[in-house]
């Protein structure tokens, strides 16, 4: 496989990224390497080609975020929205990740080895999402779609208001959001949950260590009974 | 938008480039704040019995000289003026009282930025390299020190609205973020006779501090009064004269980055301010949790 090097000490970013979007005919294949990020924002933003990215280093705000297809490893840690609306394809960080990791992604799969920070999976579409660490508060809030499993803790109102998404957590969580609620899980789910820890480079974690969570659907219609507040 | 930097040298050998170890830090906080930046340095302290001023005048041409002279005439004292552009900080062993008093009376154009031992204070409006280089911040000599880029959204770009905000001797605080409710705790303090200069929501929270601790609180204690009072987003740091200490707000609404070396501790809200410092592959960085307290002695 084909290797490319740019060093963000010496090349503008903007060159990179531009690059980065080019013909993804001729773009499928190649391995990138992304040098002397430190902490730059937007690096790696929305990719459309199979091409597989590694940031040496600490990314700023909304690394890889958009993504679609590529395959994008950060190997240091990642600021606020990173793989924001990820569409397809994988996204590894290696470090942690800040706030709003993952926020409204579509599709493709987001793992994250260290802790997340706030509002990790918020708005989730249809992404999975597997922290090897713990996430702050207001995780998966109004998560709509995919899977999201957390190895650590989940910080307070945990899946606030959310719809469909599946939430699975290994360790405690400070609080659970309104109308979310622990769930049986059933063989499906926890076949979801296998298939992701494995992807994810957590095979020898046992799926029966999780609790899951998900929508008690309370919210989901007008109640009558709140109609004296209007 | 706002950025902050801080940074507590703990190789003794590597105090010397404080300020060169600190430039690239501000100036990497451009984006976050284009319009007006301040430092916090804390150096050598002055003999046990004197205080340093730091003076902010407005002017280019004001005399330094004279404020000297008239200082030593009045007052019949000895006084070191070291001016430094439109700054200069003023040393005398007279009780800084009678130095408020005095400098009200007869210099009321000029505005004392802080006093203390150890700490001086310079800030202004302009790029955070154009105040960097007004005042030479590349040179500074010292412990550990307190910055900021800001970008102005709820008060006038003045010199006198750029952080770092004190309360009281060798303290001092800068903010990342706005507070909703700056103008209701400004009254409530008022009433409690806490002294504002300006209206800008970080010195309310500043002040807010300075009564808690006028009242008996530890930083910590005002810190937690501040979670319950302090209404809206904000990483806060301070430093005093052996430390420097850092909160989020319970939502973790504006950021921060953390990096411990054996050699340094370096704070700054994103980690391209702390990319240049020497050996930082082998420092533990790491994300601040909102709604907790950490603080790193000399």
């Amino acid at each position: 496989m084909e290797t490319l090097k740019f060093d963000l000490d010496t090349k503008p970013l903007r060159e990179v990224n531009q690059f980065l979007h080019g013909d993804a005919g001729s773009l499928n294949g190649k391995k990138i390497v992304i040098e002397n990020p430190n902490g730059a924002h937007n690096v790696a933003v929305g990719l459309k080609a199979d091409v597989d990215v590694t940031i040496k280093g600490h990314a700023g705000y909304y690394a890889a975020g958009m993504n679609q297809v590529a395959k994008v490893t950060i190997e240091g840690s990642a600021g606020s929205g990173v793989a924001e609306n990820m569409m397809s394809g994988v996204v590894h960080v290696k470090g942690f990740a800040s706030n709003a990791a993952g926020a409204t992604a579509n599709g493709g799969l987001l793992i994250i080895d260290g802790d997340a920070g706030l509002r990790c999976g918020i708005a989730l579409k249809g992404a999975d999402i597997v922290v090897g660490g713990s996430v702050g508060s207001f995780s998966a809030f109004m998560a709509q779609a995919g899977n999201f499993v957390i190895l650590g803790d989940a910080g307070e109102g945990l899946g606030d208001s959310i719809y469909e998404a599946k939430l699975f957590v290994r360790g405690t969580v400070k609080s659970l959001g309104a109308d979310c609620e622990e769930k049986t899980m059933n063989a499906e789910d926890k076949q979801i949950l296998a298939d992701l820890l494995k992807k994810s480079g957590h095979a020898d974690v046992s799926p029966d260590s999780f609790k899951q969570y998900g929508s008690a659907r309370t919210l989901y219609h007008f109640h009558v009974d709140n109609a004296g507040a209007y | 938008m706002c950025g902050i930097v801080g940074l507590l040298v703990r190789n003794p050998k590597m105090r010397d480039s404080i300020g060169e170890l600190m430039l690239p830090m501000l100036i990497g906080m451009t984006e976050r704040g284009p319009d007006s930046a301040g430092m916090a340095m804390f150096g050598a302290p002055v003999a046990a019995d004197a205080r340093k001023f730091s003076l902010y005048a407005g002017v280019e041409d004001f005399n330094w000289t004279k404020l000297g002279h008239d200082f030593e005439k009045h007052l019949n004292a000895k006084a070191k003026v070291e001016p430094k552009s439109n700054h200069a900080v003023l040393t005398t062993t007279l009780e800084p009282e009678t130095v408020k008093i005095w400098l009200k009376e007869h210099y009321p154009q000029l505005h004392l930025l802080s006093v203390g031992q150890l700490m001086d204070i310079y800030k202004d409006v302009g790029t955070p390299a154009q105040v960097a280089a007004r005042y030479d911040f590349k040179n500074f000599k010292g412990t550990h020190l307190v910055g900021h880029t800001r970008m102005a959204t709820e008060s006038a770009i003045t010199p006198a609205h750029a952080h770092p905000f004190t309360a009281g001797e060798d303290w001092c605080l800068v903010h990342n973020g706005s507070l909703s409710n700056a103008n209701s705790l400004r009254r409530k303090l008022q009433f409690e006779g806490i002294e504002f200069e300006t209206d800008n929501d970080t010195e309310a929270a500043c002040r807010f501090l300075q009564w808690r601790m006028r009242e008996g609180d530890d930083l910590k204690t005002a810190l937690n009064h501040g979670f319950e009072e302090l209404d809206g987003f904000y990483t806060l740091l301070m430093g005093t004269s052996t430390e420097l200490a850092l909160v989020r707000d319970p939502y973790g609404c504006k950021p921060a980055i953390i990096a411990e070396h054996d050699d340094y501790v370096a704070i700054a809200s994103e980690f391209r301010s702390l990319a240049h410092l020497p050996d930082i592959k082998n420092a533990k960085v790491f994300e601040p949790s909102p709604k907790e307290m950490y603080v790193w002695k000399l």
